[in-house]
Parts: structure tokens; C-alpha cells; sequence
């Protein structure tokens, strides 16, 4: 339901001095364009390094491995944080990635309690992420300068495994590495324009939550996550 | 709490904070650190000029095309599913939002920082009828928890508070035990707004920028509560200022990047989320309902006129961060939400001159703020725009400038006076002297200055004098 468009858009074209105007595109013809020439002339090792130096400034740790180590480095992250409950996404990489062993069999029989996010538990999903000490899932798309991790949260990839547990684990297929926001944006962009779905929460993060509102002091861990680790791994 | 953040007069509010120390020393050492995290940020980007031109070439662009953009913007959130209204006014906006809380019958509502719900004084509006409305964001759960004590500052809205005053709030109003460290004080909000999270009925935001293509809504922070505000309850509703719109995601990218830049430094803040609708068939959390508001309130009535540029704003405070007045009278001095170079000239325009017409005054037109924008807007000579309108459209200057506009008037026309006056200044002014350079403690119009800063003495010898007499001067 709209209410109230009409006198609202007339009342701001009245202030513009024309007609009000809701059917035709107006054109962006843009005389500036720093975007196109800011950071992509690297190459994919040199993101991997920018990639690799911008964890530091965000609080982030940085973990390299082969598709081979994978489910041994994963393992060792969620011992470090201190086991689980572990909530992950309902994603098919995680099988792609020989994870699935570790996901259904390993960690279940060594006690730690895993919830795949499962659309028939509805709301029960949000409720174990907000008890689970680690939450984990994939980088759809990944921005060097930032240290960013993109995800696109619909169905089984739900919003909350990144948000509500204590600690977040972002697993990064290597080819995910873009050089900053703006190929992400182009690529969304794209979707739009070919009139596929843009997911209902897309969330760029970048380390763990923090806050600088008491005295200017830097506290890393408020209301997300109080700590991260990224994965990059070869691509299988 | 409407735009106004009390009673009270701007020359009062100035003197009272001028003694708050711990203030004034929090207020400086923010600004420094914050500048120097912009630049240091935009330095990195590279282009930073390219960058500003065109940030501000979006934002024009907007601005001029804004019906187009925001049919598009309701006509794919309602594709969605969701709901938008247009409201004209503040009140009109209120209504509204207690109309749907009403219907929710929602008891608890959650709110992520929104200066726009501010703006309206929506918080009173629905405790008023019943509701317990909680700020989330760390800052304005702070304030919130004192007695709504008003925010100084539109990125750090506690700025002004020492870690022992807030220690003092926790304990008085959360059974906060332990100690004045930042990291466990942010530890016990935590934990004490998890659980109102999960049980919330409604959760409300602001939006950074509607993306028009896609009928989506931003939301930039660092802590996460937003997300929470969007991803438990099962209503969303989101207050925006019409202005604050983008025509697709690539021109999004590029406000986002100037945004946490000029803000707080980062490349990007730690959640950049992004929400397009309600939750779909087959999710399991995000809102089942979304509402959005889109408010005019006084903003159309700027569009169109030579203060336009104002509404290119996208609230980064960056300007705020290196204002020689601010960093002196802190926040709360200018009485409201908007303090700063971008509240000296948003509020008149928004509140109206009776109440805020000393603010286009509370500035050194140094340029600091307009060098700073990130999208250009000229904040100084909007300013100076201002003090011409306060002056011959609206007779209502300070009656001390009338006054020794109209001194300096009669001694300069007259060339014996001003001759004598001219020379006499040394002496006359020579009790007030502190040392040979500064006065400390000065009569008249320059009493107020001297109150909290020196001026510097005048010279033994006239510029006149020095003139004539320099070598090559004109009557050698």
C-alpha cells in the first residue's frame, strides 16, 4: 500500500518550479567516475595481500589455507573460540568443500551441537544462533580494501548466523576476491537490471561489531559478534 | 525531543557549557582524532577531490530529480510487499507510526539511531501512548537511560559523557556492579538489550540511503544493533528523510565510501546492511512486515531556493569534526539535534528563524566545514546567505551587531573621528592589556570574546601610519 504520493511528489516538483515527473528516467550523465580507477590494476595476489593487511586494522583474524586443510583449520578456529553450539547456513559449499563430514558426523559425535539453518524450524533457528558460541557461513562476494565479506541472506542462508552468536567464522572461496564495494555494487546493480531477485538482506561486514561511544574508546564486541576470523581458501 | 532540544537562550547554553571542562577536553580531542582519521582515509582512496565531485554530482542529481526517484522507490517497495507512506509533516509521520504500532497492539519496541525520528519526536509520542521505546545504539541508550539527556554531537551522541558519569547511569539504572572500563560497560549493554532484542513486537530505524532501482533501504553502523532492530522483530519500520535517496546501487557505493570515510575513518563501518522488503517465503527471521515513512517535514520549502545544497547532506558530521566554534561550545550550545556548521544552517531552515537565529551567527566563516564536505555543500556561504536574510529580510539581527554596525558607521564616515579613534585605541585600551600581546579580560563588544579567549593587542603604530611610512610607500 502507498498513501499520500500524489500532493507529496506534486508539492516537490512545485518547489522545482515543473511538472512533476514519474514516468520518465531522468539521465545520469556523470562527469566524474573515480571508481573505475581505484584499485583495479591489481592482481588477484596483490588483493589477496591488501585483503590480508586490512584484517589487522578491523580486528579480524586471518587464516590461508588449501581446500585440502580446510575442515582441519575450521576445526582448529572453533576450538580456539571455544567449541560450540556451532549455527551455520543451509549451503550447498559447505558439502562442495568436504565439510559436511565435520558438519553431521564429526563435531555431533564430539558433542558439539550444530543447527544447519533449516527453514521448517522457523523461528527455533534464530533461537539457537542467539545461544551458539560460533556462527559460520560463506563470502558471496568478498572487497579487498575493506576487509568485506558479502552475504546474501534469504531461505536457508538466514540473517542471523552472522549477527547473533558470540564469535563468526566467514569462509572465503578465493575467486570471491573483488578489489572494493564498487564491483559488488556494479554486480548487484546487473541483477536489478536483468530483474532477478535482489536477496530481501545483503550485509557487507567487516570484522567483528565495536563501538566508540564511550570516550571515544574503541570496544570490539557490542551487539554482533565480539570476534571474527575470515578463511581464504583455494577454490575447489 | 522535537528539533529544539530545550528552552533557553543560545548565549546562556554557551556560557553554561564553556565551564564544563571535561567537555570542551572531550569535544577537542574527538574532533582531532576524527580529522585525522578522514584524512588519513581519504588520502589513502586517492582522487579524494574526484571523489567529493562526485559524490556531490550524485547528490545534486537527486535532488532535482527526486519525484521520479522516490515513485520508484515506493513502486518497488510496494512490489515487494511493503508499505509506504508519505508523510508531510511530522505529525502526520507520528500518527502514522502509532497507528501501525496500535494495530501491532506492540508493547516493546527497539530502535537503532535515527536523527530523523529525532527530528519528528516520535519516542515521546509513542510512550505516550504506552509503549516502552528502547535506543539500542550504545550512545543513545546511554542518553536515553539519563533522563534522555539530548545529544551533542550526530555520529557520537555521548560525546560529552566521561566513562564515570555513564559507570554512575549503569549502576543507578541497569544493576551495573562493575567497573568504569569502556569495554565492560559496553559488555553489561550487551547483554541487558540482547534479551530486549528477542522481545521486542517492533523494531524501528533510519535509513542512511534508499536505493530507488530496487526499492531496498541502507543502514550503516558499527555495533549491530540495527541488524538486530531488522532481523528479530516481526514488524520494521524505517523513517527516512526524503531527500535521502540514490537512483541505484553504483551511486550508493559511491555515497557509502565518502560516508564512513568522513565520519569515522573507516573504509567501510563493520555492517553495511542492506534490506529490500519483508522477509520472503521461506525465510525464518527478518520482519514479516515493513513499513516505510518517508518524511517532508519543512524540507520541500528548502528544495528549490538558494539554500538547497543543505539537503545534499549526508549527516557524516565531518564538518562538525573541524569547526572552531563547535569545538569550543560543544553540542548543546545550539539547542539542537543538528549541532555544528550543518545545524547552523539545517535548523533555521527546518525549526524556523525565532527560535535558531543566533545560529547562523555561531560561526567564524573560516571555510573549515565547506573544505571538509564530502559532497560539497558551501556551508560557509550558506551561513553568510543566512545573517543577509536574518538581516534585511527578517529585521532580525542581534541587537549588539546593530549597534556596532552603527558605531563603526558614524565613526568611519566621519574622516577627523575615525582618525582619532584610530590613534586613541592603543591608549584606551591599554588596562586591559594582559602582557604587550593579548587582552585578556575586554570592555564592551569585545567582553564577550575575551570571557573564554584573548584578542590581541593593537598595535603602537596605525596601519595608516605603517603604510605611509613603509619604504615605497605612496608619498615617499
Amino acid at each position: 500500500m502507498i498513501q499520500q504520493r500524489e500532493t507529496f511528489l506534486n508539492n516537490i516538483a512545485a518547489a522545482l518550479g515543473r511538472e512533476v515527473n514519474k514516468t520518465k528516467k531522468p539521465e545520469r550523465n556523470w562527469k566524474h567516475n573515480p571508481q573505475a580507477v581505484t584499485l583495479t590494476d591489481l592482481s588477484q595476489d596483490e588483493l589477496v595481500q591488501l585483503f590480508k593487511a586490512q584484517c589487522v586494522n578491523i580486528h579480524t583474524d586471518y587464516v590461508e589455507t588449501t581446500a585440502a586443510e580446510l575442515k582441519a583449520e575450521l576445526s582448529n578456529r572453533v576450538d580456539m573460540y571455544g567449541g560450540g553450539p556451532i549455527s551455520v547456513w543451509e549451503d550447498e559449499r559447505f558439502d562442495t568443500y568436504g565439510l559436511g563430514v565435520l558438519l553431521r558426523e564429526e563435531w555431533p559425535q564430539a558433542g558439539v551441537e550444530v543447527n544447519e539453518w533449516d527453514i521448517q524450524k522457523g523461528a527455533d533457528n534464530i533461537k539457537f544462533a542467539e545461544k551458539a558460541n560460533v556462527g559460520i557461513t560463506f563470502s558471496d562476494i568478498t572487497l579487498a580494501e575493506s576487509a568485506t565479506v558479502v552475504l546474501f541472506s534469504n531461505g536457508g542462508q538466514g540473517r542471523s548466523v552472522s549477527l547473533l552468536p558470540q564469535t563468526y567464522i566467514a569462509i572465503i572461496p578465493k575467486s570471491t576476491l573483488v578489489p572494493r564495494m564498487t564491483q559488488a555494487a556494479q554486480a548487484i546493480s546487473k541483477k536489478v537490471q536483468r530483474e532477478e531477485a535482489v536477496p530481501p538482506c545483503i550485509n557487507f561486514i567487516s570484522g567483528p561489531s565495536n563501538s566508540a561511544d564511550i570516550e571515544m574508546n574503541l570496544v570490539v564486541g557490542v551487539h554482533g559478534p565480539v570476534k571474527a576470523t575470515y578463511i581464504i581458501v583455494e577454490d575447489r | 525531543m522535537s528539533i529544539k532540544i530545550s528552552d533557553g537562550q543560545f548565549k546562556d547554553k554557551v556560557k553554561e557549557n564553556l565551564q564544563d571542562d571535561f567537555m570542551r577536553g572531550a569535544v577537542s580531542s574527538a574532533q582531532d582524532r576524527l580529522r585525522f582519521r578522514r584524512l588519513e582515509t581519504a588520502e589513502e582512496l586517492g582522487n579524494w577531490e574526484e571523489w567529493r565531485s562526485h559524490g556531490e554530482e550524485i547528490r545534486k542529481h537527486v535532488l532535482e530529480n527526486l519525484d521520479y526517484y522516490l515513485q520508484e522507490l515506493s513502486e518497488n517497495v510496494q512490489k515487494l510487499g511493503g508499505h509506504v507512506h508519505f508523510a508531510q509533516t511530522a505529525e502526520d509521520a507520528n500518527r502514522y507510526i502509532e497507528d501501525v504500532v496500535k494495530k501491532k497492539e506492540a508493547k516493546k519496541i527497539v530502535k537503532s539511531k535515527s536523527m530523523v525520528t529525532e527530528e519528528i519526536g516520535l519516542n515521546a509520542v509513542l510512550e505516550k501512548a504506552g509503549c516502552e521505546v528502547i535506543e539500542t545504539d550504545l550512545g543513545e541508550y546511554i542518553l536515553q537511560l539519563d533522563e534522555h539527556d539530548p545529544p551533542s554531537h550526530i555520529v557520537a551522541p555521548a560525546l560529552h559523557k566521561n566513562k564515570e558519569q555513564i559507570r554512575k547511569v549503569f549502576a543507578e539504572k541497569i544493576n551495573y556492579t562493575k567497573s568504569n572500563d569502556p569495554t565492560e560497560l559496553a559488555r553489561h549493554a550487551r547483554e541487558t538489550l540482547r534479551s530486549e532484542f528477542l522481545t521486542a513486537d517492533i523494531g524501528i530505524t533510519g535509513c542512511n540511503f534508499a536505493i530507488a532501482e530496487s526499492g531496498s533501504i541502507s543502514l550503516v553502523t558499527n555495533e549491530g544493533n540495527a541488524r538486530l532492530a531488522t532481523t528479530v522483530p516481526k514488524t520494521q519500520i524505517t523513517v527516512m528523510g526524503m531527500e535521502r535517496i540514490v537512483p541505484t546501487f553504483e551511486e550508493f557505493e559511491v555515497l557509502v565510501s565518502l560516508l564512513t570515510r568522513s565520519a569515522v575513518g573507516q573504509k567501510l563501518t563493520s555492517y553495511v546492511t542492506v534490506l529490500s522488503g519483508p522477509r520472503r517465503e521461506g525465510d525464518a527471521d527478518g520482519p514479516e512486515e515493513f513499513h516505510l515513512v518517508i518524511v517532508d517535514n519543512g524540507r520541500s520549502k528548502i528544495l528549490g531556493t538558494e539554500f538547497q545544497s543543505v539537503l545534499q547532506c549526508i549527516r557524516c558530521a565531518a564538518c562538525i569534526n573541524v569547526c572552531p566554534v563547535y569545538r569550543h561550545i560543544g553540542g548543546h550550545s545550539y539547542n539542537s539535534i543538528y549541532p555544528g556548521p550543518i545545524g547552523a544552517v539545517l535548523t533555521p531552515l527546518l525549526g524556523g528563524y525565532d527560535d535558531f537565529k543566533e545560529l547562523p551567527y555561531a560561526s567564524t566563516l573560516c571555510g573549515a566545514c565547506t573544505e571538509a564536505c564530502p559532497v560539497k555543500i558551501p556551508l560557509h556561504e550558506l551561513l553568510h546567505k543566512h545573517r543577509q536574510v536574518i538581516v534585511e529580510k527578517e529585521g532580525k539581527a542581534p541587537i549588539s551587531e546593530g549597534l556596532m554596525m552603527k558605531a563603526f558607521g558614524i565613526g568611519a564616515a566621519s574622516n577627523p573621528l575615525y582618525t582619532t579613534g584610530t590613534k586613541l585605541a592603543t591608549k584606551v585600551m591599554k588596562p586591559f592589556m594582559k602582557d604587550k600581546e593579548f587582552i585578556s579580560k575586554g570592555p564592551g563588544p569585545l567582553k564577550e570574546w575575551t570571557a573564554i579567549r584573548e584578542f590581541p593587542t593593537l598595535k603602537n603604530e596605525r596601519f595608516r601610519d605603517w603604510y605611509k611610512n613603509r619604504e615605497g610607500g605612496d608619498k615617499k
